[in-house]
């Protein structure tokens, strides 16, 4: 009972300035709007980028929802680390809060502007190709959620073990945040015909392909695929490590 | 309230363990205004860390508010207030939003935390700036907000973490009118640490002079001054023929520490300097010695900590090299 009214209390600290301020959602989602804007439409002249006829928003919408969940929630533990520096934390940790609520609690905040981000993407998507598969769809937001949460958690243990060094908060996140981006598909096919082998070995280890390929399907409308199943595995996995190393790290931050 | 038996941390600071805190025992009693002076890197921020469950003791005991800081640090964190030395609202948010999720943190409901926020702002003359981002607060309103957040739950116990370092003088007796109020209103027991001297002088009931991790005196101010200072006494002479002569009478004086001729200057140290000076005139003119200027200065807790350490307080404020205990372990 407790560990459920800490998380409310420390999600609605979180989310108050969102509310206040919903315009804030639209500039922290720049990056998935500048590449629909501004590299989605080559694609259609790129001929058959994906699987069968459809258009190729169908094919790119889903790895832009990837996206968002990682470029959005990786950055979460900014604001963490700038209230550990302030002392804001500080005076959190001395309260008799739970510590795994406050991570919860912070993750829960990212995921809902996760999700609402998401659906303002679809919406802006609906008047093109894009066709809206609204069972697909839902399952596809669902695997986001669990990616985000896993990103989101694994973004806030970065940051407390960044207490005595914010450098290397922003470092490790800009050295992961390409690599992962770019060797998992979103953005063009990567295939064992398209590309080099060792750039397609690279991308098989790299966990959120496997996410991206299962929302591609999820979004069109299939379910019984086994890259839906291997993209819940890995969202699942990234999840459950997240909250774990995150809940540590929260607890680790005091006695 | 506070009690403390062996308290030490060390922490490990590129291959050379680093002493902050050696031994610490303390025992604050209910209903005090106790002050922890000594320059920066003394271990001020580190026990009160330890006492405050942020950072586990190397070894040692601390009991706080009746729970044990290791055992119970639930207990403890239920039971005190904390101020440290950074913001404790987050620039981001509004000022009334962070009184009432500080009070739904100590499991208060959302009005009762809304209540008690009301009667906080109000106390702490905040009431105007309720809706206001608390990144647009001067720096005095802040520091006001984080007492307003330490205090929402009306605690037993105020721990406060140089409350009014980087205040202007005005802020800071406007900061201390606030607390010592509220001290006297829910009854708080106030531990604070300070390399203000004055600050110490002013509002603490005792003082405890730190310096390298251990407590090296403790005692109300006006003792410590008396104890270990005393007042000093200056009267100028027309040479230095009278000055050795007033220097003579000056030693048979009672309860005279140390007196010391320049040129034609002597200095006298000594307790009860009030009633000293008068008496001291009138054997001068007796013995026929020109005066002609006379000084009383009272002893500050400057003089108090030159005199155990050999060392001013304010220029080993910024020369000491302890490891800077804000993020250790934190």
């Amino acid at each position: 009972m407790k560990l459920i009214n800490d998380t409310g209390v420390a999600f609605t600290r979180e989310m108050a300035p969102e509310l206040r301020q919903p315009a804030g959602l639209i500039f922290n989602m720049m990056l998935p709007f500048l590449f629909l804007a501004l590299f989605a439409p080559l694609l259609s002249s790129m001929g058959d980028v994906g699987q069968g006829s459809e258009s190729h928003w169908q094919w790119f919408a889903p790895g832009i929802l990837v996206l968002l969940g990682l470029s959005g929630t990786a950055g979460a533990g900014a604001a963490l680390l700038n209230e550990m520096v302030s002392g804001a934390f500080e005076r959190m940790l001395v309260t008799p809060m739970s510590r795994g609520a406050m991570l919860v609690g912070r993750t829960l905040k990212e995921v809902v502007i996760l999700l609402a981000q998401a659906l303002l993407i679809i919406a802006i998507l609906l008047p093109t190709g894009f066709h809206l598969y609204p069972l697909g769809a839902l399952a596809g937001l669902v695997l986001l959620t669990v990616f985000g949460v896993g990103i989101g958690a694994l973004s806030f243990t970065l940051a407390i073990h960044s207490k005595k060094q914010q450098t290397l908060f922003y470092g490790i996140q800009q050295v992961a945040f390409f690599p992962l981006l770019l060797l998992s598909g979103v953005l063009l096919p990567i295939t064992e015909d398209s590309a080099p082998t060792w750039l397609y070995v690279l991308s098989r280890i790299n966990p959120v392909t496997y996410v991206v390929e299962a929302e591609r399907h999820l979004f069109a409308g299939r379910f019984a695929e086994v890259s839906v199943l291997y993209g819940t595995i890995a969202a699942v996995a990234i999840a459950v490590l997240g909250v774990a190393v995150g809940i540590r790290g929260m607890r680790n931050a005091t006695v | 309230m506070i009690h403390t038996r062996g308290l030490t941390r060390s922490f490990r600071a590129r291959g050379e363990t680093v002493e902050a805190v050696r031994g610490l025992d303390l025992d604050v009693e209910t209903g005090s205004v106790v002050a922890f002076l000594g320059p920066n890197g003394a271990g001020k921020t580190t026990s009160l860390r330890m006492l405050t469950t942020l950072l586990p003791p190397t070894s040692g005991t601390a009991t706080v508010a009746g729970c044990d800081v290791l055992a119970d640090p639930a207990g403890v964190r239920r039971r005190i207030g904390y101020l440290g030395q950074g913001n404790s609202a987050s620039s981001a948010l509004r000022v009334l939003d962070e009184l009432v999720t500080q009070g739904r943190a100590y499991g208060l409901n959302r009005s009762e935390a809304r209540a008690r926020a009301d009667q906080l702002l109000a106390a702490l003359e905040l009431e105007s700036l309720t809706k206001r981002t608390v990144g647009t607060l001067s720096g005095g309103q802040r520091r006001r907000l984080d007492i307003a957040i330490a205090l929402i739950h009306e605690p037993e116990l105020l721990f406060l973490d140089e409350p009014t370092t980087g205040l202007d003088p005005q802020s800071r007796a406007n900061i201390w009118d606030h607390i010592l109020r509220l001290h006297k209103e829910i009854a708080t027991t106030v531990f604070f640490t300070t390399h203000y001297l004055e600050e110490a002088d002013l509002w603490a009931e005792r003082v405890m002079i730190v310096d390298h991790g251990r407590v090296i005196a403790d005692d109300p101010p006006e003792k410590l001054k008396a104890d270990l200072a005393g007042d000093r006494i200056t009267v100028g002479t027309a040479d230095a023929t009278d000055a050795a002569r007033a220097a003579e009478v000056a030693r048979g004086l009672p309860t005279v520490h140390e007196v010391t001729v320049e040129g034609t200057a002597v200095s006298v140290r000594t307790t009860g300097g009030d009633a000293h000076l008068p008496r001291l005139l009138r054997r001068l003119e007796d013995e026929g010695v020109q005066v002609s200027v006379a000084d009383l200065t009272r002893p500050t807790l400057d003089d108090v900590f030159l005199t155990l350490t050999g060392r001013s307080l304010r220029e080993s404020a910024d020369a000491d090299s302890a490891p800077s205990a804000m993020f250790q372990g934190a």
